[in-house]
C-alpha cells in the first residue's frame, strides 16, 4: 500500500463532509452578510446588513436579554455545580447513587420535553404557584418570564457541569488534602486554597462552554415564552430564527450569526486573558 | 473528631436531600401529569401520585400529531446517524492519533476550532444547501463517492513512487475540475424533481461533521500502544486491517460512550430538524412535540405523554450505563 496516502484515505470521508457542512458554510455565512438577500437573485451590498444591525433596536434588545441571562445564570449555575461536585465527592455522603441520579438525570432529558414541563409548572394555575400559594402570571410577566428561563436552564445544566467538575476534583492528588489536614486547615480553607485553584482549568472550560451555549439559546425561550411577553425573553437565537426562517432574510440572519460568533470570540479571549495562561 | 465528622455529614444530608428532591420534581411531575386528565394538572393542590389516564392522553397525543410515527422517525434518524458518525469520526480520529502526515496540525486545529464556533455560524448555509440546493448537494455527494472510490483504488494498487505521485496529482486535478465544472453541469442536467427536506437524510447529513467525536476518538486511539500496531505492520498487515482488527477492538468502550452521546444528541435535537422537517409524517419526536406547545386547544396531558416517551428510555439507560454517559460528557473537559 502507498504509505503516504494512507492517512488521507482515513480522513477523506470525514473531511469531505466537514468541508461541505462546516468549513464552506462558515465562509458562506460571512459572504451572505454582505449581500442583499431580499431581492432575487441576491446582490452584493457591503453595508445593508451590517449598517442595519447597528441601528436595529430589536437586535440590541435581544443582545441585552441574552447578556442578562448570561451574567445571572452562568455564575449562579457554576457556583452551584461546584458546590454539588464537592458534596458528591465527599466521603461523608451516603446514598451517592440516588444523589447522582437526581442531579445528573436532566442531562438526558430533551430540551423540548423539559421546556414543556417547565411551561406547565409555571402556568398561572400550575404547580409552582400551587406550592408557593401565589397567583403570579410567570410566563406573561417580563421579569417572571426571564426567571422561568433562568430556572429552567439551571435545572438542566447544573448537573452537566457538576459531572465535568467532579471529574476534575477526582484528579486532584489526595495527599494535598492530607497535608492540609495535618497543618490544621479547615474544610473551608481547603476548599479555597486547594480545590478552587486546582479546578481553574476545568471551571474555565465550563465557563467557555456555558457562554457559547447561552449565546445560542433558542429552544427554551422559543417553546416556554416564545420570546415574550413582548420581546422580554427574545434571545439572539430567537431573533436570528425570526429573521432567517420566518422573514426569510438569510443575509440579515447571517449577520446576526456572525455577531454572535464575534461575541463568542470576544468572551473567549477575555476569559483566557483573565483566568487562562497556564491551562 | 468522630463527632465532628458526624455533624458535618448530618448537615450535608440535610441540605442535599431537599435539593435532590426539588431536582427530581419536574421529572416526577412530568410522569404524574401524563397520567391525569387536563383538569387535574391545573388544580390545587397539584397531584403528586399517578392517575389512570395515560392511555387516554396517549390517544389524544396520537390524534394531535402522529406521534408513534414520529418516534419511529427519531429512532431511525438517531440510529443511522450514530452508526455513520462513529464510523467517520473513528477513521478520522485514528488518522490524527496514529499517523504523521503533511498538514496534520493545520487540519486538526481546523476541526477542533469548530468546537468553539457557535452553530448559528453555519446553520443558514447548511439550510440553503439542504433545502434550496439539494441538486447541487447530490452532485457533490456523487462526486465524493466516485472520487473516494478512485482514491481507495489508487492506494490499493501498488505503483512505483514516481508513477504514484503523478497519478495522485492527476487525481487531485480531476477532483477539483469536477467540483468547479462537473457539479454545475450535473446540476443543470438534473431535470427531475429532487428535494431533501422532509427526509431522514436532511437531518443526518449535516450533523455528520461532528468534531467532538473526532477529538474523542483521537484521545482514545492515542492510548493504544504503538508497539502493537508496529508488530502487525511487520507481519505485513495492511493499514485498514490493522485499524479494524487491532485498534478498533481496543477502543470499543470509548466507542460505546461516544455512541450513547451521539444518539442522545440526535434524539433530542430540535432546531435543525425543525428547519428541514415540516411534513407531519416525517417529523422527529421533538419537532412533533414542539409543534403542539403554544397551540390554544391542545391536550397538555398528551404533551406530557410525549415528553415521558422520549425521556423514559434514556432515564432507564442512564441508571444502568451512567459511566458511559459520563465518559462522553467529560470527553472534552479533562485533558491529559
Amino acid at each position: 500500500m502507498n504509505r503516504s496516502a494512507t492517512p488521507y484515505l482515513f480522513l477523506l470521508p470525514y473531511l469531505a463532509i466537514f468541508a461541505l457542512f462546516w468549513a464552506w458554510p462558515i465562509l458562506e455565512s460571512l459572504l451572505l452578510s454582505f449581500q442583499n438577500t431580499r431581492v432575487s437573485p441576491p446582490v452584493w451590498n457591503l453595508s445593508i446588513n451590517w449598517g442595519r444591525i447597528l441601528g436595529d433596536a430589536a437586535f440590541w434588545d435581544a443582545l441585552r436579554n441574552t447578556v442578562l441571562i448570561l451574567v445571572i445564570q452562568v455564575p449562579l449555575m457554576l457556583a452551584l455545580a461546584t458546590a454539588l461536585a464537592v458534596a458528591l465527592n465527599s466521603q461523608l455522603l451516603r446514598a451517592k447513587g440516588f444523589f447522582r441520579f437526581a442531579f445528573f438525570a436532566p442531562v438526558v432529558v430533551g430540551a423540548v420535553a423539559y421546556s414543556a414541563v417547565f411551561r406547565l409548572l409555571f402556568n398561572q394555575n400550575g404547580a409552582v404557584n400551587a406550592a408557593l400559594g401565589t397567583q403570579i402570571n410567570w410566563i406573561f410577566d417580563p421579569v417572571g418570564a426571564m426567571a422561568v428561563i433562568i430556572v429552567t436552564l439551571t435545572w438542566r445544566w447544573t448537573g452537566y457541569n457538576a459531572i465535568i467538575i467532579l471529574a476534575g476534583l477526582q484528579s486532584i492528588p489526595k495527599d494535598l488534602y492530607e497535608a492540609a489536614e495535618i497543618d490544621g486547615a479547615s474544610p473551608w480553607q481547603q476548599f479555597w486554597r486547594i480545590t478552587v485553584p486546582s479546578l481553574r482549568p476545568v471551571l474555565l472550560f465550563c465557563l467557555v462552554l456555558s457562554i457559547i451555549g447561552t449565546l445560542q439559546l433558542f429552544t427554551e425561550p422559543w417553546l416556554i415564552t416564545n420570546g415574550g411577553p413582548g420581546t422580554a425573553t427574545t434571545t439572539l437565537g430567537v431573533y436570528l430564527y425570526r429573521q432567517g426562517f420566518q422573514n426569510i432574510n438569510f443575509g440579515y440572519a447571517s449577520t446576526i450569526a456572525y455577531a454572535i460568533t464575534l461575541l463568542a470570540l470576544v468572551f473567549s479571549i477575555i476569559q483566557l486573558r483573565l483566568f487562562g495562561r497556564e491551562s | 473528631m468522630k463527632r465532628r465528622l458526624w455533624w458535618r455529614s448530618f448537615w450535608l444530608h440535610l441540605f442535599l436531600t431537599p435539593l435532590a428532591l426539588l431536582w427530581l420534581a419536574p421529572l416526577w411531575l412530568m410522569f404524574v401529569f401524563s397520567t391525569h386528565p387536563e383538569i387535574a394538572i391545573f388544580s390545587t393542590p397539584t397531584p403528586i401520585l399517578p392517575g389512570n389516564q395515560f392511555a387516554a392522553n396517549l390517544q389524544s397525543l396520537q390524534a394531535d400529531t402522529n406521534f408513534l410515527r414520529s418516534l419511529f422517525n427519531s429512532v431511525m434518524v438517531a440510529g443511522i446517524y450514530t452508526v455513520l458518525s462513529i464510523f467517520l469520526t473513528s477513521l478520522a480520529g485514528y488518522a490524527f492519533a496514529r499517523f504523521e502526515f503533511w498538514g496534520k496540525g493545520l487540519l486538526f486545529s481546523l476541526v477542533i476550532a469548530t468546537l468553539t464556533i457557535p452553530y448559528f455560524a453555519v446553520v443558514i448555509p447548511q439550510f440553503i444547501l439542504v433545502a434550496r440546493e439539494a441538486k447541487t448537494l447530490l452532485a457533490i455527494l456523487i462526486g465524493m463517492a466516485v472520487f473516494g472510490g478512485i482514491a481507495a483504488l489508487l492506494a490499493w494498487l501498488r505503483f512505483s513512487p514516481t508513477l504514484g505521485r503523478a497519478l495522485w496529482v492527476g487525481y487531485a486535478a480531476a477532483a477539483l475540475g469536477y467540483l468547479f465544472l462537473g457539479v454545475p453541469a450535473l446540476r443543470e442536467a438534473m431535470t427531475f424533481d429532487f428535494r431533501l427536506t422532509n427526509t431522514w437524510w436532511a437531518v443526518i447529513l449535516p450533523s455528520l461533521a461532528n468534531s467532538l467525536g473526532v477529538f474523542f476518538m483521537r484521545q482514545n486511539f492515542l492510548s493504544v500502544p504503538m508497539s502493537l500496531l508496529e508488530a502487525a505492520r511487520i507481519d505485513g498487515a495492511g493499514e485498514f486491517r490493522i485499524f479494524f482488527r487491532i485498534a478498533l477492538p481496543l477502543v470499543l468502550p470509548a466507542m460505546a460512550a461516544l455512541a450513547i452521546i451521539l444518539f442522545l444528541a440526535s434524539w433530542n435535537d430540535y432546531l435543525w430538524p425543525l428547519l428541514v422537517l415540516s411534513d407531519r409524517e416525517m417529523q422527529t419526536a421533538p419537532v412533533a412535540l414542539g409543534s403542539l406547545i403554544g397551540l390554544t386547544r391542545v391536550s397538555w396531558g398528551g404533551i406530557m405523554v410525549g415528553a415521558v416517551m422520549t425521556t423514559l428510555p434514556f432515564l432507564v439507560l442512564f441508571l444502568f450505563l451512567q459511566r458511559y454517559f459520563i465518559a462522553g460528557i467529560t470527553a472534552g473537559g479533562v485533558k491529559d
